[in-house]
C-alpha cells in the first residue's frame, strides 16, 4: 500500500507541474456548462436538474479522458523512465494501480469542480439532490472505466497520438454498445447472454439509467470488473512491451 | 562467502536473435568490473537482466544472495542502477525526483531528507536542485541519475555507460565518484572508453556478439597485445642492415619490422608471447658495437587487444555494427 501511494503521489503531482491539468480542467468545466445549460434544453424544459448534464457526460469523457491517459505509459516508455521504475523495488501491479489511481483521483477532482452547476440548479429550482449525488458517484465510476481503457491502450504504443485515437475508438464502442447498431450486429450470431452482457457494458445506457439516479449494484460491479480486467491487461501489456 | 553478484549462464534471445549468450561471471565487494564491448555486443541487455528489467531466456543472476528471478523485490532493494542515458522524469526537479526514489526505496521523513542531502552533496548537485530535470545539461542530468542510483547506499551498483556523452571534466568527476564509492560495493559499469577501464576498473570483461571473450585485470588484458614488450630501436642506416639479420635470429624475437628513412633505420621487434626481450636486444647491440640512437620497450595497450579480439569475434558471428 505504501508503495502504491508513493507512485500515486508522484504521478498526481506531475499532472499539476505541466499546464496539461489546467487546460484539461478549464475545457472540462467549460463544456460541462454548455452541456447543462445550452444543449440539455435546461431552460426549454423549464426544469432545474442535472439530467441533461449526466446524459452528455459519456461524450465529454470520450474525448477528454484519452487526453489524460495517453501519456500514462506511452511517456514512461518514450522517456525510458520505465526502465528505472521497473528496476526499483516495486511490483508491476503496484505501479499500474498507483498510476491508475492518480488519473482517477485527478478526474474525480475535476468532476467535483462542477459543483457550481449543482448550486445553480438548486438556486434556480428544487431538484432531487439524492439523485444528483447518485449520479455523481456513477459518473466517477464511469470515469474509472474510461481511464482503464486508456491506461491499457497507452501501454500498447509509445506514440501519444496513436494512444489517444485508439482510446477514443475503443471507448466509442463501449459508449455505443447498448445502442441498436451494435446490439443488432451481435444479435445476428451471438448467444443471448453475450448480447445482454454487451449491452450491460454500454456507457450510454448506464449513464441514462444513472442520470435518473438509479445505481444498481449490477452497474457498480460491471464498472469495477471492467476496471480490474483492463488493468490486468494493462499490466500484462506493460510487461511484454517494456523493453521495445 | 559468495560474491555479491553471481551471473550464471545468462542468455537472452530476441526472437531468433541471440543478444547475450552463456555469460557467467561474479563480482566481489570492492571490485569494479568494466564491461567492455563494441556497440550491440550485449552489454546493456546483460545489465537489464541483472537488474531485473528483462527476464533472461536462460540462466540466472544472483544479487546479494537473492535470485533476481525468484526474489525480485529483495534483489532490487540491494541494487542501485543507472540505466543508459540516465532516464528521469523530465518535468520533475532533482529534489522531488530524488525524494520520490528515496520513498520508493522505503525511506521516509527525516531519513529520506538526510539521504537526499547526502547524495546531492556527493554528486555536487546543490546548485541545480530546483530546476526541472529537462532543462539540465547532460552532465547534471547524469549526476541526478547517479544520485538516484546510490540513494539507498546499495551493495551492488550497476551503471550503463555512466560517462557517455560527457565532456572530459565531467568524465573525470564521475570517475572520481565511482572510485570513492567502490571499496564497499560490488560495481559493474559498461563503457567503450578504454582509458576509463584503466582509470577505474579492477577487472575487465570484454564481450562481443553476446559472448565473453576475455576476462582479467586491465594489465593482464593489455599484455595480450601483440605489441606487449616489443622493442623499438633507432640507429644509423648501415648499422640497421647489419643488425637486422642477427636480431631476427635472436631467441624470443618473433618478428622484425624494418623501416628506413633519411634520418636512419628503425626496427620494431615483436616478442614471442609477450616476454621481455629488451635486455637481450641491448646486449646484442652492445656486443656488435653498434651505436644506438634510441631504444624503447613498448607496453601493450588495451585498445589494441580490444580491437583484435572484438574484431575477430564479431566477424565470426557475422554481427558487424
Ligand atoms: N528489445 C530488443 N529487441 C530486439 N533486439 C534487441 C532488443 N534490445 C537489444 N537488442 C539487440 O541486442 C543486441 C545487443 O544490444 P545491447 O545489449 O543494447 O548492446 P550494447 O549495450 O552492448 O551496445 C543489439 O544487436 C540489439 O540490436
Ligand atoms: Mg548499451
Amino acid at each position: 500500500m505504501g508503495k502504491i501511494f508513493v507512485i500515486f503521489k508522484r504521478e498526481l503531482g506531475s499532472y499539476f507541474i505541466t499546464p496539461l491539468a489546467y487546460v484539461f480542467i478549464i475545457i472540462f468545466l467549460f463544456l460541462s456548462g454548455i452541456f447543462t445549460f445550452n444543449m440539455g434544453s435546461f431552460f426549454a424544459r423549464n426544469e432545474a436538474d442535472m439530467v441533461s448534464y449526466f446524459r452528455f457526460l459519456p461524450w465529454l469523457y470520450l474525448f477528454l479522458i484519452p487526453a489524460i491517459t495517453m501519456r500514462l505509459w506511452s511517456e514512461e516508455r518514450k522517456q525510458g523512465t520505465i526502465e528505472l521504475l521497473m528496476t526499483l523495488p516495486i511490483s508491476l501491479g503496484q505501479a499500474v494501480i498507483g498510476k491508475f489511481l492518480a488519473a482517477w483521483v485527478f478526474t474525480i477532482f475535476t468532476l467535483s469542480l462542477t459543483f457550481p452547476l449543482w448550486i445553480t440548479v438548486n438556486y434556480l429550482g428544487d431538484p432531487d439532490n439524492g439523485i444528483i449525488v447518485a449520479s455523481y458517484i456513477a459518473a466517477a465510476l464511469m470515469a474509472g472505466a474510461f481511464l482503464a481503457i486508456g491506461a491499457f491502450v497507452s501501454a500498447i504504443s509509445k506514440n501519444q497520438v496513436i494512444s489517444f485515437v485508439v482510446t477514443v475508438v475503443i471507448s466509442l464502442l463501449f459508449v455505443l454498445s447498448g445502442t441498436g447498431v451494435v446490439i443488432d450486429f451481435f444479435r445476428e450470431w451471438a448467444p443471448d447472454a453475450v448480447v445482454r452482457s454487451i449491452s450491460e457494458l454500454s456507457f450510454l445506457s448506464n449513464s441514462e439509467r444513472m442520470s435518473k439516479g438509479v445505481i444498481d449494484i449490477r452497474n457498480i460491479i460491471t464498472y469495477l470488473s471492467m476496471i480490474v480486467c483492463l488493468l490486468i491487461a494493462c499490466a500484462i501489456t506493460v510487461d511484454m512491451k517494456k523493453a521495445d | 562467502m559468495a560474491s555479491l553478484i553471481e551471473i550464471r549462464k545468462l542468455r537472452k534471445q530476441f526472437g531468433a536473435f541471440v543478444a547475450v549468450d552463456d555469460v557467467s561471471f561474479s563480482v566481489d565487494r570492492g571490485e569494479v568490473l568494466g564491461f567492455l564491448g563494441p556497440n550491440g555486443a550485449g552489454k546493456s541487455t546483460t545489465m537489464k537482466m541483472i537488474t531485473g528489467f528483462l527476464t533472461p531466456t536462460a540462466g540466472t543472476a544472483v544479487v546479494s544472495g537473492h535470485d533476481i528471478g525468484k526474489e525480485p523485490m529483495k534483489a532490487k532493494e540491494k541494487i542501485g542502477y543507472l540505466p543508459e542515458g540516465a532516464p528521469a522524469y523530465p518535468e520533475m526537479t532533482p529534489q522531488s525526483f530524488l525524494r520520490f526514489v528515496a520513498e520508493v526505496r522505503g525511506l521516509r521523513g527525516a531519513d529520506r531528507d538526510r539521504r537526499v542531502d547526502e547524495v546531492v552533496s556527493r554528486v555536487s548537485l546543490e546548485s541545480h536542485l530546483y530546476v526541472p530535470i529537462e532543462s539540465l545539461s547532460k552532465g547534471y542530468k547524469r549526476r541526478v541519475g547517479l544520485a538516484q542510483a546510490i540513494i539507498h547506499d546499495p551493495e551492488v551498483l550497476v551503471m550503463d555507460e555512466p560517462t557517455d556523452g560527457l565532456d572530459p571534466n565531467q568524465k573525470f568527476h564521475v570517475r572520481n565518484l565511482i572510485q570513492k564509492m567502490a571499496p564497499n560495493k560490488a560495481t559493474i559499469l559498461s563503457t567503450h572508453i578504454l582509458e576509463e577501464v584503466e582509470a577505474v576498473c579492477t577487472r575487465a570483461i570484454i564481450i562481443a556478439a553476446g559472448r565473453i571473450i576475455a576476462d582479467g585485470t586491465p594489465d593482464e588484458l593489455a599484455s595480450r597485445s601483440a605489441n606487449h614488450n616489443s622493442v623499438l630501436l633507432r640507429l644509423k642506416r648501415e648499422s640497421g642492415t647489419q643488425l637486422r639479420e642477427k636480431l631476427e635470429k635472436l631467441p624470443g624475437v618473433k618478428r622484425v619490422e624494418f623501416k628506413e628513412d633519411d634520418a636512419g633505420a628503425s626496427l620494431h621487434l615483436f616478442s614471442e608471447r609477450g616476454r621481455p626481450i629488451l635486455k637481450d636486444v641491448s646486449r646484442l647491440a652492445f656486443d656488435q658495437r653498434v651505436e644506438v640512437d634510441e631504444i624503447r620497450e613498448e607496453r601493450g595497450k588495451l585498445d589494441e587487444v580490444f580491437r583484435e579480439l572484438t574484431h575477430e569475434a564479431t566477424v565470426k558471428a557475422g554481427r558487424e555494427n
